[in-house]
């Protein structure tokens, strides 16, 4: 910056001073009679070939509003400490397992799946496929629209993927985690009972089993093929329903519609895209299968079961 | 007797070299001091010293992010606090947050508010990822910031995660045993895995025994976990934070063009 090294005390005009503090090389402060040193001043800089942008003084627009958050927070969290206390149960016991055990409660939508799935997949495999996820998004959403500002109509398969997997999956998980499991993680109501001794019958049966497979290979090859199939054709029925977008449709962002779309996004973006979507589709698969059908495994093998 | 000058005695402070060695500038609300306020301060100089109009508003950024650091230096200072009485040893350890919380000067309000603080943290870090995302901040030239950003919301987790063994009563040991259980479920690395066979991995010997510094949660999992959440996971939340502020700084707010 520019005006780091003028930061002695000598009282320059403010004229020059406004010029040399600009936020970039291009800034420039409008020419004029200087206002009189009290009263607030807006200065608006013009950015070379983008028009008039607005801008304000860090000090003290931003520094104010941030002070004012701080301290609306900082009182809020002493209120909320001096009337609630951290809870602090009996000291560790490793003989004495509670009954429910729960993870953090930042954890429970994890811990939730764990009714669905085998730990190797709800706790490693999905969370990784979150995290990795998560960083892969700036490099697999190619819209160039909704860059700095609110929109929906611009963005509708990104916000709508994210509002699946964010609030429907993460937080509501979370919710379902903390408020209606309790013993046995079993399903309570808020206000109901823990009754430590209620049974569940356990009918679950595996898919292949199911359908009449009683040969343990047979069985196994029939649930790889349906893994393996429900990928291949969701990609299939992705792409297609991506290459339908016709010219200006609000879901491809691109003017020239799905197969400009497909043409930009590229085989690996495409594939990675549509690999995520479907193993996220694939939880509410799977919990609808439990539910409607109590299916435990869609795959069976000697070393993993989905 | 003289009539004391006021007015010539602040003169003389403020034109004093060991004034003006200190504070650079006077205050006056003029545009040069406006901006030599943010720029000629290490801390305000997190800022550019100007903003857009637009990234000023609360409408726009939620101050999530703000409050998230904001929280993170209130867990630095009461925790700070809270190391001073707390011993991360099976024996003391539990008997230790007795003590803070009932000896202790303001023992108990340290305590309530680092815990508060660090659920808060995960809350408002969740929010800011969230609104990051609806203003679509992490597109070009963004995109690593955002990378950055959920490394940093792991790491929230992780300290949040570390820091949830250290009262060492029923609710730690058997949250952080649930929690942890999915390292034993690793493929090939955790021994309750698909795959471990391949390489052998045991109870004493696998990814979740690394974590635990042995085969179940002990003194020497407190100790882990103590240094992890004090020491290691602060300072790499640190280094990565100066990595996302500067980011910020050199990138600007997105904002419509």
């Amino acid at each position: 910056m520019a005006s780091e090294e003028g930061s002695g005390s000598s009282r320059a005009p403010m004229m020059m001073a406004a010029a040399a503090g600009g936020a970039s090389g291009a800034a420039r402060a409008p020419k004029g009679p200087s206002a009189p040193a009290t009263k607030r001043i807006e200065v608006s800089i013009k950015k070379a070939g983008q028009g008039v942008e607005e801008k304000l003084h860090t000090w003290p627009f931003l520094v104010r509003n941030e002070f004012l958050v701080a301290c609306a927070v900082i009182v809020l969290l002493a209120v909320w400490s001096l009337t609630i206390n951290a809870p602090l149960e009996e000291p560790s016991n490793p003989t004495r397992t509670p009954n429910p055990s729960k993870a953090p409660w930042y954890f429970l939508g994890l811990q939730e799946m764990l009714v669905f799935f085998d730990p190797w997949y709800a706790g490693v495999v999905l969370p990784s496929f979150i995290i990795v996820g998560l960083m892969l998004i700036p490099y697999i959403d190619i819209n160039p629209k909704g860059n700095g500002y609110y929109t929906f109509r611009e963005r509708m398969f990104e916000i709508l993927t994210f509002f699946v997997g964010f609030h429907v999956l993460w937080v509501s998980f979370i919710i379902i985690g903390t408020f209606f499991r309790g013993p046995g993680w079993n399903w309570f109501w808020p206000g109901q009972y823990w009754d430590p001794h209620m049974v569940e019958a356990l009918t679950n049966v595996d898919l292949p089993y199911m359908f009449g497979f009683r040969d343990y290979t047979l069985s196994a090859l029939f649930g790889l093929s349906l893994i393996g199939g429900y990928f291949v054709i969701g990609m299939a029925l992705f792409y297609w329903w991506v290459y339908r977008r016709p010219a200006n449709d609000p879901w491809s962002a691109f003017p020239g519609g799905g197969p400009e779309l497909l043409e930009k996004w590229g085989p690996v973006r495409f594939g990675i895209t549509g690999f995520l979507l479907l193993a996220m589709l694939g939880v509410f698969i799977k919990m609808a299968l439990r539910h409607a059908l109590n299916i435990k495994y869609i795959m069976v093998t000697p070393w993993i079961n989905i | 007797m003289a009539k004391l000058d006021w007015n010539e005695v602040k003169r003389q402070i403020t034109e004093s070299q060991a004034w003006q060695s200190i504070f650079r500038h006077g205050y006056e609300d003029t545009p040069r001091n406006r901006i030599l306020m943010v720029s000629g301060n290490v801390w305000l100089h997190l800022h550019p010293s100007k903003v857009q109009k637009h990234a000023v508003r609360l409408r726009f950024t939620w101050c999530m992010g703000g409050i998230t650091f904001l929280l993170f230096l209130v867990t630095v200072v009461t925790g700070i606090y809270l190391m001073f009485y707390y011993r991360p040893t099976a024996e003391y350890a539990y008997a230790d947050m007795k003590y803070l919380e009932f000896d202790m000067p303001f023992g108990m309000l340290m305590r309530n508010m680092h815990r508060w603080a660090a659920h808060g943290m995960v809350i408002a870090v969740w929010l800011h990822m969230f609104r990051v995302f609806m203003t679509g901040s992490y597109k070009p030239p963004r995109e690593f910031n955002w990378v950055v950003g959920v490394i940093l919301l792991v790491l929230t987790l992780l300290l949040s995660f570390t820091g949830y063994l250290l009262p060492w009563d029923q609710l730690s040991i058997w949250a952080v045993t649930v929690g942890s259980n999915m390292a034993r479920a690793t493929p090939l690395l955790g021994h309750g895995g698909p795959f471990h066979e391949m390489l052998g991995v045991n109870p004493i010997y696998d990814a979740r025994a690394f974590l635990f510094g042995g085969a179940e949660i002990g003194p020497h999992t407190l100790l882990r976990f103590y240094i992890l959440h004090c020491i290691f996971f602060p300072l790499l939340a640190s280094l990565f934070m100066a990595v996302h502020f500067w980011r910020i700084r050199r990138d600007g707010m997105s904002g419509p063009l």
